[in-house]
């Protein structure tokens, strides 16, 4: 009979992202100047005490730990060049032998997946993952299937990441994680279709765009957005915040403004014209026009807008803990640093890389330089210092009951 | 003895089989669903039946929306497929096997690659829809997709055959002696059909409306990728508490929910349409 699984979301995501072109560089256009406004690399503190963790944790935890020389990868689709050249590289460094697999495409299935495993002190078959520091962050980190780091063994991030990255909420100390890359969530749109420029949140909730607008399902990215339209800053934001900004984004919905709430099919539907104007993911915006050469802008709303970031995790049951740590420091030498960068044009959390790309654009030549010198001086991929004050952070959960509360708040409106 | 253990032994393999993968798992879901607990600290029995009342209440307009698009999809499907096996079971001649490969070759192609496929024709600037655009026929902004008649079309276009099927081999198996027959009798070919014919193709259409409602009302692919706001089904509903905030005990009661749904609708069709065994009718 008929196969009942979820429509698969590599596919969708395949569907929708292409490996981005060096020759349509020139494509990217306004991309550039919409940002100048943007954040410094990294992410801000909000000051949350350090998690607690045993002291002995680290030590105890690697101890007889050695390196096998084979490395299982799971990370999100067309989050690296296809070709692998980090991984080559890797491998003829260390010579450990790397299965990278683009399993992870949404935070709540990944977790759901993988959960009934740890919890059972089995491997999930992967020594490395990048997770979002979303709702099931915590869930991971509560529930102890973080290995914590041994920093003794992360040289190069000591040396390289951006400094406020020691400092997440989510993650203060870098006790569990190391940053993969940042990202920005806004607003993109198509002008030709929308005809004036978009600026606000209120635009999102324009009854001129009715059934043309496109929401986020995930209930942090929608949440936040609600908040933040509801004037309410997502940080701190309680009980009573969560009802005001769904009822925000309920009266959104009925309305008939919201066409979906999407994943990552967002961005095939902007491309199909579904949707003119949308949340959106600052790298894919980016990805997309210069692969498919449209000229959808991407602006931070002047409310705000959120930025993320993806983080590289061991699971408490890895299996070649050891080899996952050389390859999370692997990420932070400045040159693959650069050349990640250069591909997924997300926020790199290694400052030193800007210059590295710099100097290959330098030594590129023709529509390869025009390339490199926009993703070195993209405020999506390098922000400038400037205006933090416009990205806000995820909403922090202390207990699941708030977290449970939170879903609950929100769940319905994408299950309308 | 041996002859008396046979036919046990015969269906041993299959009826392990259904212990291990039917009854546990229900058993499970059913325990599920009055549990309490958080994903972290884990779930623990404690017969909270409020579970399915919460869930219910919650999410009943898109229970009653699968049961809704699920009967159209039956109706459109009833409509649509008679012809068709009426066609092919007494015109078709010996090309009727190539007509039936026609009917299912779309089938080899993956269920979601072929709903994807419909997004495609569907989609606001595709090839349905950008010609009336550009002729002025359509507002810019109209759409299909995202609208309960793309959802509605896209369960019709995926379950066609399951309703084909059942109602050619009813159809088939019609003696041709017995038409003749009624024309001997002096009925003219309206009353043949009406009173042969189509008395005879029922049990067709009631194994038809079976393998196409159930499945239909609780599908989700076609909801998710040709859906928009306004058209969740419950199988959405369910999937997204699993797999999203791994609420186990609201997704096992609505999934509990809908299954006892669909089988008092089930058995309630049945009686209504005088079918004492339902399986049996499934069956052929």
């Amino acid at each position: 009979m008929f196969p009942t699984d979820e429509p698969d979301p590599t596919l969708l995501r395949g569907l929708s992202r292409r490996r981005l072109g060096r020759r349509d560089a020139l494509r990217l256009g306004g991309m550039s100047a919409m940002g100048a406004f943007l954040a410094a690399c990294g992410v801000q503190g909000q000051g949350k005490p350090s998690a607690s963790v045993a002291p002995d944790a680290v030590a105890k935890y690697w101890a007889g730990k050695v390196q096998n020389n084979k490395l299982d990868f799971a990370n999100w689709p067309l989050y690296m060049d296809p070709s692998k050249p980090e991984l080559a590289k890797f491998t003829a460094k260390t010579g450990i032998q790397v299965k990278y697999d683009e399993v992870i495409q949404e935070m709540g299935p990944w977790f759901a997946k993988v959960q009934p495993q740890l919890a059972a002190g089995q491997s999930i078959g992967y020594d490395l993952m990048v997770i979002t520091n979303s709702i099931q962050f915590g869930q991971f980190r509560d529930a102890g299937f973080l290995a914590p780091l041994d920093h003794s063994k992360l040289t190069n991030y000591a040396a390289n990441a951006a400094k406020s990255y020691a400092a997440t909420s989510y993650d203060p100390g870098n006790v569990y994680t190391v940053p993969w890359a940042s990202g920005i969530t806004g607003i993109a749109y198509d002008p030709d279709k929308v005809g004036r420029k978009i600026t606000k949140l209120a635009d999102l909730w324009d009854p001129a765009f009715k059934g043309k607008v496109g929401m986020f399902r995930d209930p942090q990215e929608l949440g936040n957005f609600g908040l933040l339209a509801a004037g309410i800053t997502p940080a701190g934001s309680g009980e009573a915040d969560w009802t005001a900004a769904a009822a925000k984004l309920k009266e959104q919905k009925d309305a008939g403004i919201v066409r979906q709430y999407y994943d990552q099919s967002y961005v095939d539907a902007l491309g199909k014209g579904e949707v003119w104007i949308t949340q959106a993911w600052s790298g894919d915006i980016f990805q997309k026009n210069v692969s498919d050469g449209t000229n959808f802008e991407f602006v931070i709303p002047e409310e705000g807008g959120t930025i993320w970031t993806d983080n590289m995790a061991i699971p408490i049951t890895a299996a070649n803990p050891v080899d996952a740590i050389m390859m999370m420091d692997f990420f932070y030498e400045v040159e693959n640093a650069a050349t990640l960068a250069e591909y997924i044009n997300y926020v790199c959390p290694v400052p030193a890389a800007q210059a590295v790309i710099k100097e290959h654009a330098a030594a590129a030549t023709g529509e390869d330089k025009e390339y490199l010198t926009s993703v070195a001086d993209s405020p999506l991929v390098f922000p400038a210092e400037a205006d933090y004050s416009k990205l806000h952070y995820y909403v922090e959960f202390d207990t699941p009951q708030k977290q449970q509360a939170f879903t609950k708040t929100f769940e319905p409106i994408v299950l309308g | 003895m041996r002859r008396i253990l046979a036919p046990y032994l015969l269906v041993l393999p299959g009826g392990l089989w259904l212990l291990l993968f039917f009854v546990v798992p229900m058993a499970t879901m059913l325990s599920l669903s009055l549990q309490e607990g958080d994903i972290i600290n884990g779930y623990v029995f404690t017969g909270h039946w409020q579970t399915y009342v919460e869930s219910i209440q919650g999410y009943q307009t898109q229970l009653i929306r699968s049961l809704v698009y699920g009967a159209i999809t039956s109706l459109i499907l009833i409509v649509l497929s008679f012809p068709v096996a009426y066609w092919i079971a007494f015109y078709g001649g010996r090309r009727k096997p190539t007509y039936l490969f026609l009917i299912l070759l779309p089938f080899f192609v993956s269920f979601v690659l072929r709903t994807i496929s419909w997004r495609m024709i569907l989609t606001d600037d595709g090839v349905l829809l950008h010609p009336l655009k550009e002729a002025g026929l359509l507002p810019e902004s109209f759409h299909l997709l995202g609208t309960p008649v793309a959802v509605i079309g896209g369960l019709v276009y995926n379950f066609l055959p399951f309703m084909v099927l059942p109602i050619y081999v009813a159809l088939e198996r019609i003696d041709p002696r017995v038409v003749e027959a009624a024309r001997d009798l002096y009925a003219s070919p309206l009353t043949a059909f009406r009173r042969v014919i189509l008395p005879l193709s029922l049990p067709g259409v009631f194994a038809g409306v079976l393998m196409t409602f159930v499945p239909a009302s609780s599908d989700y692919v076609n909801a998710e990728l040709l859906g928009g706001t306004g058209t969740t089904m419950i199988g959405q509903v369910i999937q997204s508490k699993f797999l999203t905030s791994s609420d186990y005990p609201s997704a096992s009661a609505l999934a509990f929910t809908l299954m006892t749904v669909l089988l008092i609708g089930v058995f309630a069709y049945a009686r209504a349409l005088g079918t004492d065994d339902v399986m049996k009718v499934a069956a052929r």
